[in-house]
């Protein structure tokens, strides 16, 4: 009766160790740059430590007289986030609800496009756009928020998946019968009905592309436009400490972001059965409590 | 024709007439055609893939039909979307909005047709009086029973005063106890409101139970749509004879509207053919008396509570259904002698 317990505890125990030793390691190949990042900012020449960087960075009117590109391009990035989260959630929710109503037959084909993208370099997404953008530019005018044109594509596969989750954890089909037969428009189907269940869902896709989009860089700098990330890889040139204190600043961010999602989704669920929050799949389970209870 | 409702007046008439509607080879529809009288309670009933949730969609507006039209109240609907029809529906699945109250979920509607605030929350705790859940007006789908659910579902059908209520195998994920209590419940409420009433279901002692008239349905078609009596003892095809309850298929020979079963001569329904027939007689409509120079053998003998069930093989080689009462199956035992003969009823005779 002893054995088949203790030796059950003595998994767990080796799981538990292995869950700690990975979840370290993992968080060691995220942090180590950062850690080596902060280093830098603050590094002095022949040893010792300063915070003047991080204190012009904590000053909004002297970064943006001292360093006018960085504060153009952070409002790029930041309009640039909006554009492509508006587009996206107006381009995606309707289409995707629609072809769930309407056209199953299509999901396949919907899908592998929005996947598309996956599979396409950003290069080459940028030699396919650049004629287009050419005469946009040409036509309009070069504003850097063109790009958002191009960054819905880019965001494309991941807000896919995130509101196809959602989509799939409710029955939008009978829901929305009900909603029609109850009075309800098309449009009310779409606000009363399927974006508030659809919240968390909209939520992740969205928290994903401003991530993507405040740390893209190729295409902007491919079209000699400038975002955060240009603006931060020139800046890098002539003052590496602000450009490394900044990109510290951004990465944060979108740990924070990336982060925080994962508890939007948990703490919505409360009662409700969702996700689990990430924290808990990440906390080891507490050991030994289980086994002696547990029925041999 | 037969309307029991006494709130008819409330009513509108709903016809269907000659619907029409495929998908690819398959002639969900073929036309169909179903009439309502105002106020009138029907059943749609059929074996699966019947199409009788693709009639009841199409009189929602959820599916087009090819061809044929639909009126509500007179009124041409066929080409109305489903959210100006004014109608109530309630779906074979949960379809309670799971981001709202019971309470916000019966409001909805209403909030749909512009009614204020004060408006909605009487109507809505009205509602919820009336399916006997005020008490979980607060509650979130996820929060209440699978009936709990179907009653909200069926309060906030109703909330809207609709001209028509529909409701697609709305009892068939309940299990029988509170599928019997609900089924009883919907007729009742539909009894006091009088709203025209169009119900979906496979199960036919739920559709001979709360129905005035049960249309009964075979690939795409209306077979026979008459009063539950009606339909059990006079069934216009063999189909709906079988359909509907056990049905024994007894050989004999049919002229003159009479047919010879079993020595004795049954008056025949209309519709019958002539000549060699089978005759189908229900295991009600046969008696079964022990007798030792009778003319069948028992084969088993079944208790199903309220009365029992004798199987018996005719000295003809038939095999014969008995409905005996419940004290009298003792004296039932495989391989005893017994005289079966048909009480007499008039029945289907079917060619051979
Ligand atoms: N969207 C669809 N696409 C293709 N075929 C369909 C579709 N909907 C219904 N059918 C077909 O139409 C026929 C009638 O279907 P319907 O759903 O009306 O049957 P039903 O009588 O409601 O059956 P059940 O009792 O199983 O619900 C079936 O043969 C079904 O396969
Ligand atoms: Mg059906």
């Amino acid at each position: 009766m002893a054995g088949p317990v203790s030796q059950r505890a003595a998994v767990r125990r080796k799981q538990a160790i292995f869950r700690w030793v990975t979840v370290s390691l993992v968080l060691a190949f995220f942090m180590l740059p950062l850690i080596g990042m902060l280093d830098f900012t603050t590094k002095v020449r022949r040893g010792g430590r300063t915070m003047a960087t991080w204190k012009t960075l904590m000053n909004v009117s002297e970064i943006s007289t001292k360093y006018p590109a960085l504060k153009e391009g952070f409002i790029a990035s930041i309009g640039l986030s909006v554009i492509t989260v508006v587009i996206m959630l107006a381009l995606l929710v309707p289409t995707m609800t629609w072809v769930r109503l309407r056209l199953p037959g299509m999901s396949r084909l919907v899908e592998f496009i929005c996947l598309l993208p996956l599979t396409v370099p950003a290069i080459v997404l940028v030699v396919g756009l650049a004629p287009v953008y050419s005469w946009v530019f040409y036509l309009f005018g070069e504003s850097t928020l063109w790009l958002g044109l191009a960054y819905v594509v880019l965001v494309l596969p991941y807000a896919y998946r995130a509101l196809d989750a959602g989509l799939r954890a409710i029955d939008v089909k009978t829901l929305s019968e009900a909603a029609r037969s109850l009075g309800a428009s098309w449009f009310r189907v779409m606000w009363r009905i399927v974006l508030p269940n659809l919240r968390t869902a909209v939520l992740s896709a969205s928290f994903l592309s401003v991530a993507l989009v405040l740390g893209e860089f190729t295409i902007a700098n491919l079209f000699s436009r400038r975002n955060l990330q240009v603006a931060m890889y020139q800046l890098g040139k002539s003052d590496a400490k602000i450009s490394v204190a900044v990109g510290l600043l951004s990465l944060v961010f979108a740990f924070v972001v990336l982060f925080a999602m994962s508890f939007v989704g948990a703490q919505r669920s409360g009662s409700r059965r969702r996700r689990r929050p990430l924290a808990a799949a990440v906390a080891p389970a507490p050991a030994g409590t289980g086994s002696v209870k547990e029925p041999s | 024709m037969s309307v029991a409702s006494p709130n008819a007046e409330r009513g509108v008439a709903v016809e269907l007439t000659e619907l029409r509607r495929s998908y690819g080879p398959v002639n969900a529809l073929d036309s169909m055609t179903l009439h309502l009288a105002p106020g009138e309670f029907v059943a749609l009933l059929g074996p699966s893939g019947c199409g009788k949730t693709t009639a009841l969609r199409c009189l929602a507006g959820l599916e087009d039909p090819d061809a044929g039209t639909i009126t509500i109240g007179g009124r041409d609907v066929t080409a109305l979307p489903t959210n100006k029809r004014d109608l109530g529906m309630v779906f074979q699945a949960y379809s309670l909005f799971p981001h709202m109250t019971a309470r916000q979920n019966v409001e909805f509607g209403l909030e749909m047709r512009g009614q204020d605030k004060s408006t909605r929350a009487r109507r809505a705790g009205d509602m919820l009086d009336l399916v006997g859940l005020s008490s979980q007006a607060d509650r979130y789908a996820h929060q209440m029973s699978g009936g709990q659910q179907q009653r909200v579902a069926l309060a906030r059908a109703l909330a809207i005063s609709p001209q028509v209520l529909l409701l697609d195998e709305p009892l068939s994920a309940l299990d029988a106890k509170v599928r019997t209590q609900l089924r009883d419940e919907i007729r009742r409420i539909q009894l006091e409101i009088g709203t025209t009433t169009l119900f979906v279901t496979h199960d036919q002692e739920e559709a001979l139970a709360v129905a005035d008239r049960v249309g009964v349905m075979r690939a795409g078609r209306l077979e026979q749509l008459a009063p539950p009596q009606e339909l059990y003892a006079r069934p216009a095809t063999a189909f709906v004879a079988e359909f509907v309850g056990l049905t024994n298929r007894l050989a004999g020979r049919a002229s003159g509207g009479r047919a010879e079963v079993l020595g004795v001569s049954l008056p025949l329904l209309a519709g019958s053919g002539d000549g060699n027939v089978e005759v189908l007689v229900r295991p009600e409509g046969i008696e079964a008396t022990p007798d030792p120079n009778g003319n069948a053998t028992v084969l088993s003998a079944a208790f199903l509570g309220a009365h029992g069930r004798v199987t018996a093989r005719t000295d003809g080689g038939e095999q014969v259904e008995v409905q005996v009462a419940s004290a009298a199956l003792p004296s039932f035992e495989p391989g005893q002698r017994v005289r079966v003969t048909p009480r007499g009823d008039a029945a289907l005779a079917v060619a051979r």
